[in-house]
């Protein structure tokens, strides 16, 4: 019964692959069919989904894997494969779910656009990707779904293809994650001279196993970091981080799948997975790469958590607000927690797809403006829309009790408490608690409090079609709270495989949390009660302010920097390629022309010249001879009597 | 005055001088022919007479070859008769110094 | 069955004479008809090769000149039959791009004759002579057919392409000299222990490695390929980048490697990092290039770079390892495969677009998306390809490869890698401004993909999306060479 589930696990991303394929092959009028064929797709690999996080409740620790030979190569069989553990059984119920209601909310947000079929193809590409990227035992397997992630997330984000600034955040995504991706590509290839195989659970012959990890040795390091490139760049994490606000530019429910269950969630998702190569050699669960991961990711919370403060657009400041999340779970990753890490990229997955879908809606109900300085008031006018969104922000700020993301939050802020290596990343988290819970409150003010201003004006709740997700989100973000209390933490036993569930992980921390996020809010209210088209911290600070919201200059600086540099190389390769090597090339012709024409002159001026004095002179001579021929016969006769008297003569003399 | 061998060879140079003569200054073809039939007659006469002052009894080569030579002049004498013929015919005219078609 | 690689060679001959006195207008049904000839056969050889056993088969033998030792000597092994089958693909697609006279289609048989008898030929005399054949018919192509600048095209990618072969010739004459034989495999089985000592030895490598860089190109022997590219009608570039490149890799494999393999191992770096800077110099100077063409080109240089990185990773290593060697070597076999069709399918696509503008810089379009979906659809499909987006062909060539050689040499490697990144700006940059913004204005009266243009574009991007999800079935082509061959280079 365990093998049969994990030998069709396959059909889990085949069945959106299928849909999306087959609404290719429909024509652009086929609507209703399209948007249904994507939404059964979805709901299908839901149920499979199921179906498969059953058998590894039965047992824990339950690992399943069905591997198969992918090509043979000389003497040697590539293999890929896929796995089912706690960690994937998870995740697929995540995906499915959330997208299933991204889904559902597209066939009303897409309603008016002229390639909705198109975009339902790209959606199903998409999610169909990112349950390959779940599914795959075998680190060749995820990167090939890896990298199809990114072609759908450059599909979706460049999906107005008629805007020019879409189709360049859709290159400047694709590019950004493929820097990181060249990272984990040269990680991949480490990995697989060190321990031949790629796979990662192979009965004891895989490359996460004990094996196979120790015959890594020093490798191990430096393999991980590489890994950690590529989930950096997909991810969002600092330095890679600029694409993400960037993609805000594709359609809202793009920005709500690739922001909450699938594309940003890769990169956690892989550190995850190859967790094994992280701590591989650990002295009390540190090592360098974890520790690497540990800082980037406090940075990145950090910065963008800022950054978040300043923006104006209702979308980026929720992209900003995930880069955050990411790199609070890349933390937690990194100090050891993952379970901790995990739960709460499970719980951001519906809290951010409530809030990205609540703002899609929020925009629809404006006629598609993104300021959130001239929304305001629409508290009265969206109650639906209202009511879920604040469900959504306070499960974001951490407030605790009935909403998933407190608990997750405050377990990763415990696991930080007991990094041994330094105190210096809990209290900077405990600071990003803060910080979140403020920009949250300003965009909830700006958005819901206050004055109307001018695009609130017309604003209208949107269709039940967009509704109804909303609602089935907040919900399950209500109810995820009771299965992630840590009064009875189930959920992180079974991710860790452990046999009972631990006792309670209710702390006194729990309660600095609190204080820090009813700071948050408070200090949000305080601030912000009367807000205009001004920000009252751009009033007190303009000069941090406008730092911020230029987003501390970091695009124009790789803009200026490492983007300049490449593209003066590439000028540069051109210009040798025209001036130098060509020229070389050219300058051997000239100088094979000019021995040509030293040749040929002297040809010209030595030997033709000879040869023409020696024919001339012969011809000369031969007329000479011709005139005597007059062909008169007595002249002819008279030579001969002459000739014969000479001869007569010189008889005479000789004798 | 007996006859003396100089005698001869002196009327054959003579008649050979004269014969060349005609030969190279005359224009008329026909008289071309004559002078060399003239310097053929020299030549005949040459071998009769070295026959006659050699040492004698001996065969009668000087005859014979002179009596072949007057043949073979007569049979050269139709041929070039024939050929002054045809040539007349041809250019109409006998005069050598207008024939020089054979000049390089 | 004796006799069916020389039918392979002559028939495409025959083809060209009756092509080329056909009546007007019936020049390109009786190549195209040829072509299905050769299709076959080649498909019939498919057939009748032993793909498990390997070596050199069905191998035909007969005197030819004995004096000077040349043989009529054919045969084919998997990386041979795996050219003539990627030739006998890519000729129709050619022939179909363009409407084209009958001497055109002519001399474009003469071509593929040449093409084949060079990837056949285990003789050296007989190889040159092919080899030397193609080259006529490609220089009239260009200097006939071609666009602007085509006079001094075609004079600089015949000069080039000659001078290389008569170096090469000059060294085999060498190596006759002192060995006495012109055969392949008898060279091959010499080549370990040295194939003429001392200077002389280098001066005969040098001979040869010449010609087959400035062939493949190989930088900084590259220049005429742009031009070249840029000039020649589409079919005569498809043929260019899909076929005739890989005659210089092929040659690179069939001789440079098993007659040379000390030479090579002495000058291992120094070749690995003229493969890199092809890769990735040929890959930035894409970057900014504003003609389609020419753009195509450059990104062809680098990918044979590509090829050329793995020969050279594997010949330049100082221990024997034969697991990365052959992935190696297998990721160049499926990468000769793949780039021929990628690459010819751009240029073709590139093609589609000059006939219906009349220019083809990149300036020239814009928004193309919305007037014509399906070209774009299609053509962004093979430029991910090109790009090496797993899922497609390009990527499983590429991974071997990167995979042989980071383990044999990690850090030339790690370097050439930034050459996949900076292939996806190029075209990136390339899609931006010719599928996406507002439709320029010129383009609105464009028509979509014609029904003929579909028989190409559609089983040319079917075979892409095949080879990168089942590329096994080419694997068991060329296995067994790649093992033997693999075994060859480990010996000491």
């Amino acid at each position: 019964m365990r093998v049969e589930i994990v030998a069709y696990l396959w059909l889990i991303p085949v069945l959106p692959l299928a849909a999306s394929l087959f609404i290719l092959g429909l024509s652009g009028k086929r609507r209703g069919l399209a948007s249904g064929i994507a939404i059964t797709g979805q709901v299908l690999a839901l149920l499979l989904s199921l179906a498969a996080f059953r058998p590894t409740l039965a047992a824990p620790g339950y690992r399943a894997f069905a591997n198969f030979t992918w090509f043979t190569f000389g003497t040697q069989t590539l293999r890929l494969g896929c796995v089912l553990d706690p960690l994937t059984a998870v995740m697929l119920v995540m995906i499915t779910f959330v997208s299933l209601w991204i889904f559902v909310f597209s066939v009303g947000y897409m309603a008016a656009d002229k390639n909705f079929t198109r975009f339902f193809a790209c959606l199903s590409f998409f999610s169909a990707a990112m349950l390959g990227v779940v599914i795959a035992n075998s680190l060749l397997l995820l990167f090939i779904c890896w990298e199809l992630v990114g072609l759908a997330s450059y599909l979706l984000i460049g999906f107005w293809i008629e805007k020019p600034s879409a189709a360049a955040a859709a290159k400047k995504a694709f590019i950004t994650t493929r820097i990181g991706d060249l990272g984990f590509f040269l990680g991949m290839l480490w990995l697989y001279g060190k321990s031949g195989t790629l796979l990662f659970y192979d009965g004891g012959n895989g490359a996460l196993e004990s094996a196979a990890l120790v015959s890594l040795g020093a490798s191990a390091t430096f393999i991980a970091l590489l890994i950690f490139c590529g989930a950096a760049g997909k991810s969002g994490q600092f330095p890679l981080h600029v694409w993400l606000p960037d993609a805000m530019e594709g359609p809202t429910p793009v920005s709500a799948l690739i922001h909450a269950a699938t594309m940003v969630a890769a990169g956690v998702f892989l550190v995850a997975r190859v967790y094994p190569i992280f701590s591989s050699g650990a002295v009390q669960g540190v090592t360098t790469s974890l520790s690497v991961v540990v800082w980037i990711g406090v940075i990145t919370a950090l910065i963008s958590a800022l950054i978040g403060l300043a923006q104006w657009d209702i979308k980026r400041i929720l992209a900003y607000s995930t880069v955050s999340q990411l790199g609070l779970m890349m933390v937690s990753l990194g100090v050891g927690g993952v379970a901790a890490g995990i739960m709460h990229l499970l719980a951001h997955g519906f809290f951010k797809a409530l809030l990205f879908l609540g703002s899609g809606s929020v925009i629809h109900g404006c006629h598609e403006e993104q300021d959130i300085r001239k929304m305001g008031g629409l508290r009265g006018l969206m109650p639906v829309t209202f009511a879920t969104y604040a469900i959504g922000m306070m499960a974001l700020s951490g407030v605790p009790l009935f909403f998933a993301g407190a608990w997750t939050k405050e377990e990763i802020l415990h696991a930080t408490s007991l990094w041994p290596s330094s105190r210096v990343p809990h209290f900077l988290m405990l600071v990003g608690v803060v910080l979140t819970a403020l920009y949250m409150t300003r965009q909830m003010i700006y958005v819901f409090f206050g004055s109307r201003r001018q695009a609130a004006a017309h604003a209208h709740e949107s269709p039940s079609v967009m509704t109804l997700p909303l609602v089935v989100l907040a919900t399950c973000v209500i109810g995820l709270s009771v299965l992630l209390t840590p009064a009875w933490p189930w959920l992180q036993s079974y991710l860790l495989g452990e046999r009972t569930v631990g006792e309670s992980l209710l702390q006194p921390g729990l309660f600095v949390a609190l204080a820090l996020v009813a700071l948050g809010i408070g200090l949000g209210v305080l601030i912000y009660r009367r807000v205009g088209e001004s920000d009252p911290f751009a009033r007190t600070f303009p000069r941090v302010f406008r730092f911020l919201e230029e987003r501390m200059w970091l695009d124009e600086f790789y803009d200026a920097t490492i983007l300049a540099l490449a593209r003066t190389a590439a000028r540069v390769s051109d210009l040798l390629d025209r001036y130098l090597w060509d020229g070389l090339a050219r300058f051997a012709g000239v100088l094979g022309d000019s021995l040509g024409g030293l040749t040929k002159g002297f040809d010209e001026r030595a030997i033709n010249a000879g040869a023409d004095d020696a024919s001339g002179a012969a011809r000369a001579f031969g007329r000479l001879l011709s005139a005597r021929h007059s062909g008169q016969i007595q002249a002819y006769l008279g030579a001969v009597a002459v000739g014969m008297l000479a001869l007569l003569l010189l008889y005479a003399w000789l004798t | 005055m007996t006859p003396m061998l100089s005698t001869f060879l002196l009327l054959s140079a003579a008649l050979f001088c004269i014969g060349l003569l005609a030969a190279l200054s005359r224009r008329h073809a026909i008289f071309i022919l004559i002078g060399i039939e003239m310097m053929l007659a020299a030549a005949g006469l040459n071998f009769i007479a070295f026959w006659r002052f050699g040492p004698q009894p001996a065969p009668p080569t000087g005859v014979m070859v002179t009596i072949f030579a007057i043949a073979i002049a007569a049979a050269e004498a139709a041929v070039g008769l024939a050929l002054v013929i045809a040539v007349y015919r041809h250019y109409r005219t006998t005069n050598v110094d207008q024939i020089d078609q054979l000049k390089g | 069955m004796a006799h069916l690689i020389t039918g392979l060679i002559f028939i495409p001959i025959l083809g060209a004479l009756f092509a080329s006195v056909a009546s007007r207008g019936y020049g390109r049904a009786i190549a195209l008809g040829s072509n299905l000839i050769t299709a076959l056969l080649a498909l019939s050889l498919w057939r009748h090769y032993d793909a498990a056993a390997g070596g050199m088969q069905l191998v035909e033998r007969h005197v030819w000149i004995p004096s000077i030792g040349a043989e009529y000597l054919l045969g084919l092994d998997g990386l041979s039959l795996l050219l003539v089958l990627l030739t006998s693909l890519i000729f129709p697609f050619a022939l179909l791009a363009q409407r084209m006279p009958r001497g055109f289609c002519a001399l474009l048989l003469v071509m593929q004759s040449a093409l084949y008898g060079t990837f056949t030929a285990q003789n050296f005399l007989l190889w040159f002579l092919f080899y030397e054949m193609s080259l006529v018919p490609a220089f009239l192509l260009i200097k006939i057919w071609g666009g602007a600048k085509r006079d001094r095209a075609a004079t600089k990618f015949f000069l080039y392409t000659f001078l290389g072969s008569v170096a090469m010739l000059l060294s085999f004459l060498g190596i006759y000299l002192v060995r006495g034989t012109f055969d392949f495999a008898e060279l091959t089985r010499l080549g370990p222990g040295g194939l003429v000592p001392g200077k002389a030895g280098w001066l005969i490598f040098a001979g040869i490695f010449l010609g087959l860089a400035i062939k493949v190109p190989l930088f900084p022997f590259h220049t005429w390929l742009p031009d070249a590219y840029e000039a020649a009608p589409t079919g005569v570039s498809m043929v260019l980048t899909g076929v005739l490149s890989k005659m210089g890799v092929y040659g690179f494999i069939r001789l440079l490697l098993p007659l040379f393999p000390h030479e090579l191992k002495i000058l291992g770096p120094w070749l690995l990092a003229l493969a890199v800077c092809s890769i990735v110099f040929s890959s930035l100077a894409a970057w900014v290039q504003s003609d389609l063409k020419r753009m195509l080109g450059y990104l062809s240089i680098s990918h044979l770079g590509y090829c050329l990185l793995g020969l050279f990773a594997v010949t330049a290593t100082r221990v024997a390892a034969p697991n990365e060697s052959q992935a190696a070597l297998s990721g160049v076999f499926l990468q000769i495969f793949n780039h021929g069709l990628t690459a010819a399918a751009l240029f073709y696509f590139a093609g589609l677009l000059e006939q219906r503008r009349g220019a083809r810089g990149l300036a020239d379009f814009g928004g193309l998306m919305q007037r014509t979906p399906l070209l774009c659809g299609w053509m962004s499909v093979a430029m991910f390809s090109s790009l090496g987006l797993p899922g497609l062909n390009g990527f499983v060539g590429e991974f071997l490869i990167f995979k042989g050689s980071f383990a044999l040499a990690a850090g030339f490697t790690a370097v050439a890698v930034l050459g996949l990144l900076f292939t996806a700006v190029a075209l990136l940059r390339a899609m931006q401004a010719l599928f996406s913004g507002p439709l320029v204005e010129s383009c609105r009266e464009f028509p979509d993909l014609r029904v003929g243009e579909k028989w190409v574009v559609v089983p040319a991007t079917l075979l892409m999306f095949a080879l990168g999800i089942y590329p096994q079935f080419l694997f068991g082509l060329f296995n067994s060479t790649v093992a033997q061959m693999a075994r060859l280079l480990a010996q000491p």
